[in-house]
C-alpha cells in the first residue's frame, strides 16, 4: 500500500503492507533507528513517538494509519545545527540514561507532554506520573524525573521573571 | 511476532465501514484505537482477514449533551475524560477519576471508551460504569441501527451482544441529577497490571436517606458486573461517614454493602497472584472505600 509519512519534517513516499507496524517501518524504511523497540506490545514505552503531536506507541500503531500524518521521532529532536534539545541536554546533566536503549522513548514522552503544557514540569507528581508509563532498568527513574523537571525550566516556556541565567535562544530548539 | 497479513480499508463514511463490515464469511475487525487490537495481532492471538480503520471517519469524534444524556462517539479517546470538566456534573467527575486508572498517558491518547466497550475485557473500567448507571451501547449494521441496554450487552469475557456485522457508532450515558456522588478505585500490583479488582458507585440521597445506589464491579467476575444485592442494603440507609482519617466501623452500611458485594455479587476466577478469597476480601474493602468517597460527594 502506498503511503506518505512525514518525519521530523521530510515526506518519505513508502510502500507498505498494511501488517507493518510504524516503529518497523520508521526504522527500516526510513532507516531512523533511533526509535527503540523493546516488548512490542505497548508496555515499555521505548518506541514511544509523536504522531501530530501526540506521544504514543509507535509497537501499537500500523504505518498504513499514519498516512499523510506527521511522526516526531527523537532524531527531530535536535537543532538543525545538530544543538541538542534542551531535554537532551538535561538528559546528560542529570545522568538520566545509562545504557541508552530506553531514552527515546522517554524522550519522546516528555516532549509531547511538555509541548502540550509546559507547566508539567513545576509538579513532581505529574512528572511522576509521566514516567510511570515506560520502563528504565537502568537509573531508578529519579534522574529521570529530575531532568524533565529541569528541562521545563530551563526552556523557553519557563516564566521570562524567574529565568536570569537562561542562555540566548540563539536558534535552540523549543518546545 | 508480528502481525499476520491483512486487507486493510480506511473508509470515510460510516456507511462505507458498514459495507466493509457486512462481509461475514471473513474475520473482520474494527481499528478504532487499537492498543488492544494491535497488541492482539502482534501475539497472532486474532489474525484477521480484513481490518476497517474507522480513524477517518466523519463525525465519529463526537461528544455531546442533549436531553439529559451525554453521546460519546467511538472516536472519542480515554484521554479526553481525564478533564473532569470533558462530560457536566457528577459522571464527568466519575469519567476522571476512573480514566487515570487506564494504562497511561500515550495508551490513552489512542484508545477509546467504545473501543473498551467493544473489547469487553473483563477488567475494564468503563464497562463497570456503563453497567453501573445504565449506558445504552448504539450500534449500526447495513440492516439498520439498535440500541443495546449496557445490562443486556456483556455476555462474558470478550463476549457482548454486538454482532459480527455491526459498528458501535456511540455509547450513550443518562446524566444523573447534580447531587449525586460518585467514586471509582481500583486495585492493582503495579500500574503497569489490569485491576485486579476496581469498583465503580453512585450515590443520591433523600432527606439524608440513601435513594438510589449504583455499584459497578471490574474483574470480580467472567464479565463486568452490577452488584445489586450490595446495592439493595443501602437503599433507605441513612448517608453518614466516619470522620477523616477513621475506619468504616464493621456495622456501617458502606462495610456490610462491601462484605455481600464480595460474597453474592461477585463470582471472582482465580487468577495469578490473586486467587478468589483473596479478591473477596479485596473486593468487600474497595466497595466500602468507594461508597464512601461516593458519600463524601453527597455530602459536601
Amino acid at each position: 500500500m502506498k503511503i506518505t509519512l512525514t518525519v521530523n519534517g521530510d515526506d518519505y513516499p513508502l510502500d507498505v503492507e498494511p501488517r507493518r507496524i510504524l516503529a518497523d517501518v520508521l526504522r527500516e524504511d526510513c532507516r531512523l533507528t533511533g526509535t527503540h523497540l523493546g516488548c512490542e506490545h505497548g508496555v515499555c514505552g521505548a518506541c514511544t513517538v509523536l504522531v501530530d503531536g501526540k506521544a504514543v506507541r509507535s509497537c501499537l500503531m500500523l504505518a498504513v494509519q499514519c498516512d499523510g500524518r506527521s511522526v516526531r521521532t527523537v532524531e527531530g529532536l535536535a537543532g538543525p545545527d545538530g544543538e541538542p534539545h534542551p531535554l537532551q541536554r538535561a538528559f546528560s546533566a542529570e545522568h538520566a540514561l545509562q545504557c541508552g536503549f530506553c531514552t527515546p522513548g522517554f524522550l519522546m514522552v516528555a516532549a509531547g507532554a511538555l509541548e502540550a503544557d509546559p507547566t508539567i514540569g513545576d509538579d513532581p507528581e505529574r512528572v511522576h506520573g509521566l514516567v510511570e508509563s515506560n520502563i528504565c532498568r537502568c537509573t531508578g527513574y529519579e534522574p529521570i524525573r529530575r531532568a524533565i523537571m529541569r528541562a521545563a525550566a530551563e526552556s523557553a516556556f519557563a516564566d521570562p521573571s524567574g529565568g536570569g541565567e537562561e542562555p540566548a535562544a540563539g536558534g535552540r530548539p523549543e518546545f | 511476532m508480528k502481525p499476520a497479513a491483512f486487507d486493510y480499508v480506511a473508509p470515510r463514511t460510516v456507511d462505507e465501514a458498514l459495507n466493509a463490515l457486512g462481509d461475514t464469511r471473513r474475520d473482520v475487525r474494527v481499528l478504532a484505537g487499537g492498543q488492544s487490537l494491535i497488541l492482539e495481532m502482534h501475539l497472532q492471538r486474532i489474525r484477521p482477514d480484513l481490518v476497517v480503520d474507522i480513524n477517518r471517519v466523519a463525525g465519529l469524534d463526537r461528544l455531546s449533551v442533549n436531553d439529559g444524556t451525554v453521546e460519546i462517539g467511538a472516536l472519542v479517546r480515554h484521554g479526553v475524560f481525564e478533564s473532569p470538566q470533558a462530560v457536566p456534573g457528577p459522571l464527568g467527575r466519575l469519567f476522571a477519576l476512573a480514566a487515570v486508572n487506564i494504562a497511561h498517558p500515550p495508551i490513552r491518547a489512542c484508545g477509546t471508551m467504545v473501543g473498551s466497550l467493544a473489547w469487553a475485557h473483563p477488567a475494564s473500567e468503563w464497562c463497570a460504569i456503563a453497567l453501573a448507571l445504565d449506558a445504552a451501547i448504539e450500534v449500526r449494521s447495513t440492516g439498520g441501527a439498535r440500541e443495546i441496554a449496557a445490562r443486556d450487552y456483556f455476555r462474558g469475557p470478550f463476549q457482548t451482544a454486538r454482532a459480527r456485522d455491526e459498528l458501535i457508532t456511540s455509547v450513550r450515558f443518562p446524566l444523573p441529577a447534580d447531587g449525586t456522588g460518585v467514586g471509582f478505585m481500583e486495585h492493582r500490583r503495579t500500574h503497569f497490571c489490569f485491576a485486579q479488582v476496581a469498583v465503580a458507585a453512585a450515590l443520591s440521597a433523600q432527606d439524608g436517606l440513601i435513594s438510589d445506589a449504583r455499584i459497578g464491579l471490574v474483574n470480580c467476575a467472567d464479565r463486568p458486573i452490577r452488584a445489586h444485592a450490595a446495592e439493595q442494603v443501602l437503599i433507605g440507609r441513612e448517608i453518614t461517614v466516619p470522620a477523616v482519617g477513621n475506619r468504616l466501623p464493621g456495622g456501617h452500611p458502606f462495610a456490610r454493602a462491601g462484605r455481600i458485594a464480595a460474597d453474592q455479587d461477585a463470582a471472582p476466577l482465580a487468577e495469578p497472584y490473586a486467587d478468589p478469597e483473596y479478591r473477596r476480601q479485596v473486593i468487600a474493602v474497595l466497595v466500602g472505600r468507594t461508597l464512601r468517597q461516593a458519600a463524601e460527594g453527597v455530602l459536601q
